[in-house]
């Protein structure tokens, strides 16, 4: 970048345009699984608030709330392999004024405990904080069985549900903490693989605000959790052909910031959405659902298609399921010729 | 391909569990990540029932009226990979390609990829009503195939594991068998810590069935409780089986963190030496 120019970032780490640009960005760059940017925030959170309590469901260690489970043992409940008794215990203690955080695999806490998310949780709006890990297909050697691929299309569906799936470890931590701070459930979404440290502390977390990180006017990737670098990314490939494409970091998937959207369709008028999640149902859907009612503009959608994915390295099933950066600049030129 | 003669006495049985060992370190050292530790307890059980005990054709995977088996604890799946191979479903280069984009071997069982797997497992607490299905089903049509599933401690947790207990007994499934690896390991710490399930054997008897207590690793004990079990009339029987978490590599036995951790390849190498002894 030249001195002259203005970045078109906000919020991101000094180095951010280096970290995009580099061919080794998910080897050399500062990283994390988010999901131990979760255990990391809950265990600040649990020192300054005795009624946090953290439920696991044994994975514990692969989340690392076990660290949790150290150092405020009476504190901390392990149901063992019971994800279904485990949220609705989690409902029960909420009855009491204790604020749970739920902690399992996304595939187990949307889906194995369905029935009691929502009629436990949801239905009585119980202050319960559901941790869910392993979201889309980033546990890629696990394969299908572990992949957390429609949990936010699931949870969606739930009537006044709010689903927060943040894009790297800093937004992760204020997440946790925003998630604490509002009274009703939650529902957090991690990543199994590490993702690079994007934000810096000053980011302007705030549950149901898209936030801006990147400036442009041609088009607007509309981005949340592992698919906000890929589209960072994209965007940095896209500037190179002389293309100004915004980035919003939309973390809270429900209640979705329509007034970000519509600015954004108004401003660029042409949208694309990426999530790692199936491409109907979540984010895709939800942002369509806003454009057609009030601005329809060429749209395109970036998410797993009506398909299970399989075992591999999560950076491989990506390009392999449609989900990488180059799969975004695609769907980006596709939407401005669309424009024209 | 070379196919193997079953079934084994019980000396060959125990050479083919070293086999099958060996595979399961190599797969998983190669793969970088799996799950060795309830691999390796469960390998003694799977090698008996795959060659002595099943009737089953590897040429013919599909055959209606064969045995089934179901690894419920399907993150143990290198152990079922193994056999599978050892037996002649598939060709043993399958096994380096394990949880790699495009191959046969999931790193959960997968019944549509995997010739031999009987049923998808991975999300634990399904594979025994799974069972449980095909075992009512064998009444419905009058068959007289077998259905053997393996389930975990940590996954005797999981409430769907009663719920089959109960409805097992209630349509006295005596086509149906279930072995638990008794380990005493879950993910996070002993399943003594984490969740109590004992007194287990009691539990299961409770629940209406037929309970039979072996060493998990003595192969005549658990051929002799495998082939009484299948003449056994009147009600489904579970096999409380006492096992020992990293069985057969010094290192890894009864090491919680053994459960979901690859070794490396010094480890592996090791390992190997030990099993090859
Ligand atoms: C429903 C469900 N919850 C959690 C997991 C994650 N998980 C995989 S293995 C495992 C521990 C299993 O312990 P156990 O049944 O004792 O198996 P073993 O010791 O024989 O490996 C856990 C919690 C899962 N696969 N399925
Ligand atoms: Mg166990």
């Amino acid at each position: 970048m030249s001195k002259n120019t203005i970045s078109p970032y906000r919020y991101v780490r000094p180095d951010i345009l280096s970290i995009l640009t580099s061919d080794d960005l998910f080897t050399k760059a500062e990283r994390q699984p988010t999901r131990y940017s979760y255990a990391e925030a809950i265990l600040e959170l649990g020192a300054k608030n005795p009624d946090i309590v953290v439920l696991d469901a044994d994975v514990s260690k692969s989340i690392k709330t076990n660290l949790f489970a150290e150092r405020f043992p009476e504190r901390s409940f392990n149901f063992g392999i019971a994800e279904q008794n485990m949220m609705a215990a989690a409902a029960g203690m909420a009855t009491t004024g204790l604020i749970p955080y739920a902690s399992t695999y996304a595939v187990f806490a949307s889906m194995r405990a369905l029935d009691m998310v929502r009629n436990s949780i949801h239905y009585p709006r119980l202050n319960v904080k559901i941790a869910a890990s392993h979201g889309g297909i980033t546990p890629g050697p696990d394969g299908v069985t572990h992949q957390g691929q429609e949990d936010l299309s699931i949870m969606r569906a739930i009537a006044g549900s709010t689903i927060i799936a943040p894009a790297d470890p800093t937004t992760t931590k204020l997440a946790v903490w925003a998630a604490a701070e509002y009274d009703g459930p939650v529902y957090l979404s991690f990543t199994r693989d590490p993702v690079p440290v994007l934000f810096d502390m000053d980011y302007p977390f705030e549950i149901g605000k898209a936030v801006t990180v990147r400036d442009g006017k041609d088009a607007t990737i509309i981005a949340n959790r592992d698919l906000v670098v890929q589209s960072l990314v994209a965007a940095e490939l896209l500037a190179g052909q002389g293309l100004d494409v915004r980035v919003i970091d939309c973390h809270t998937l429900k209640p979705l910031d329509i007034e970000v959207v519509l600015q954004a369709a108004h401003e660029t008028g042409a949208i694309v959405t990426a999530e790692n999640n199936m491409y109907y149902g979540g984010l895709g859907s939800a942002v369509a659902e806003v454009l057609v009612e009030n601005h329809p503009i060429p749209m395109k959608r970036i998410g797993v298609r009506d398909t299970f994915a399989e075992s591999g390295p999560y950076l491989e099933l990506l390009k392999k399921y449609g989900l990488s950066a180059e799969h975004i600049v695609k769907a980006v030129e596709e939407v401005i010729e669309r424009k024209s | 391909m070379e196919m193997v003669q079953a079934p084994m006495s019980i000396e060959e049985l125990e050479k083919m569990a070293a086999v099958i060992r060996c595979d399961i370190i190599e797969m998983i050292c190669t793969a970088a990540a799996g799950h060795p530790g309830g691999s390796l307890s469960s390998a003694d059980i799977v090698t008996a029932l795959y060659f002595r005990i099943m009737r089953i054709d590897p040429e013919d995977p599909g055959w209606p009226d064969r045995d089934r088996f179901i690894l419920s604890k399907g993150h143990a799946c290198p152990v079922w990979y193994a056999a599978l191979a050892e037996r002649g479903y598939f060709d043993k280069a399958h096994l380096a390609t394990l949880r790699r984009l495009d191959s046969i071997l999931q790193g959960h069982p997968t019944m549509n990829k995997t010739p031999g797997i009987d049923m998808t497992v991975g999300s634990l607490g399904h594979g025994l009503s799974a069972g449980l299905g095909m075992a009512l089903s064998g009444k419905l049509r009058k068959k007289d195939y077998h259905v053997w599933v393996i389930i975990g401690d940590g996954e005797s947790q999981e409430g769907s594991i009663w719920e089959a207990a109960m409805a097992a007994s209630k349509w006295k499934l005596d086509n149906l068998t279930a072995i638990l690896d008794y380990n005493h390991l879950q993910n996070d710490d002993s399943v003594d810590k984490v969740m109590p399930i004992d007194p287990l054997i009691d539990k299961w008897k409770a629940f209406g069935w037929h309970v039979i207590e072996i060493d998990g690793h003595n192969m005549k004990d658990i051929v002799d409780a495998l082939e009484a079990t299948r003449s056994f009339k009147g009600m489904p029987t579970m096999i409380v089986a006492n096992t020992v978490k990293g069985k057969g590599v010094s290192f890894m036995e009864n090491v919680c963190e053994w459960h979901g951790k690859a070794p490396c390849q010094e480890e592996a190498d090791k390992a190997l030496t030990e099993l090859r002894r």
